[in-house]
């Protein structure tokens, strides 16, 4: 459960890293693929080497939709319904891999962050992207 | 047997050849008993724990997460038989401490975010795939004298 001071909190980071999504999303993904090399079978048409067109482009648009989930937490179900349906019926990636991402993201965080990743702020993340993973794989059954 | 190449070694003694204990032991406890707090369920004698701040300052969470970063120095100065090296240990924590084995990655996770706040842009995907391979098997081998 997220408080609404940790919903603030959560917030007012996404709306800092918006403007570097590209940078903070495609180190996301290049961690994953390093530590999760069966991550990568989700990719096999595209080239996501470091700083590719593909890489930061993907990595820009699953940040800002994690953004725009983090501007009003409470309303996530109506927010990532598109996205819900094409991870449902389209892209069909196995929710397992959300963990894997989401845990990178985290990593991604820390680096970026530094000192102002505190425990608190770590904790809240990590509940809200777990409940966006939830929320996103809703539609698969 | 568990494989190493060449990067994997050297960014794992380089890593904990740097390692601050004194700081790094004491943010990866305090932090997995802030972020997953169920974990604090083994640490009822240690007082204060009621919010972020106290796990933080409190003095028993400082001391043993000194503890438990220097329990890692093994299996670095052994990597090639980290499965033996903790064997002991795995006894202690499964008959005589009963900690649920799932515990010791949420530990892992959160010293790989400690350290990866440290190091900034030098812990890099491929220091974090090493760091994480070698906790893996850590934790594997911490979980192996379950029954």
């Amino acid at each position: 459960m997220l408080s609404k001071s940790e919903k603030a909190l959560i917030a007012e980071i996404w709306e800092r890293l918006a403007p570097v999504a590209e940078d903070i999303g495609s180190d996301a993904l290049l961690r994953m693929f390093a530590s999760y090399p069966g991550t990568k079978t989700y990719f096999a048409h595209l080239d996501i080497s470091a700083r590719s067109a593909h890489l930061l482009s993907h990595g820009k648009k699953i940040v800002l939709a994690i953004a725009e989930g983090a501007k009003d937490i409470s309303q996530l179900t109506v927010t990532l319904a598109p996205l819900q349906t094409m991870h449902a019926y389209q892209l069909r990636i196995d929710p397992t891999n959300f963990k894997l991402f989401s845990h990178c993201m985290l990593v991604t965080l820390a680096c970026h962050m530094g000192r102002d990743f505190t425990p608190v702020a770590h904790s809240a993340m990590d509940k809200f992207l777990s409940a966006f993973a939830a929320v996103l794989a809703e539609k698969y059954r | 047997m568990v494989e190493w190449t060449d990067f994997e070694r050297a960014t794992i003694q380089n890593l904990f050849s740097k390692m601050d204990y004194e700081l790094v032991g004491p943010a990866a406890l305090s932090r997995c008993l802030v972020v997953y707090p169920w974990t604090q369920r083994y640490f009822g004698n240690f007082g204060n724990l009621y919010n972020a701040e106290a796990i933080t300052s409190n003095e028993n969470v400082i001391n043993h997460g000194k503890v438990v970063l220097h329990g890692l120095d093994r299996a670095v100065k052994n990597m090639d038989n980290i499965k033996d090296t903790y064997a002991e240990l795995s006894l202690l924590h499964s008959e005589k401490l009963h900690v649920d084995p799932d515990n010791f990655r949420l530990l892992a996770d959160c010293l790989t975010i400690v350290v990866a706040s440290r190091m900034g842009s030098d812990f890099t995907g491929d220091v974090q795939a090493a760091f994480q391979k070698f906790l893996a098997v850590v934790v594997s081998s911490l979980g192996r004298q379950y029954h």
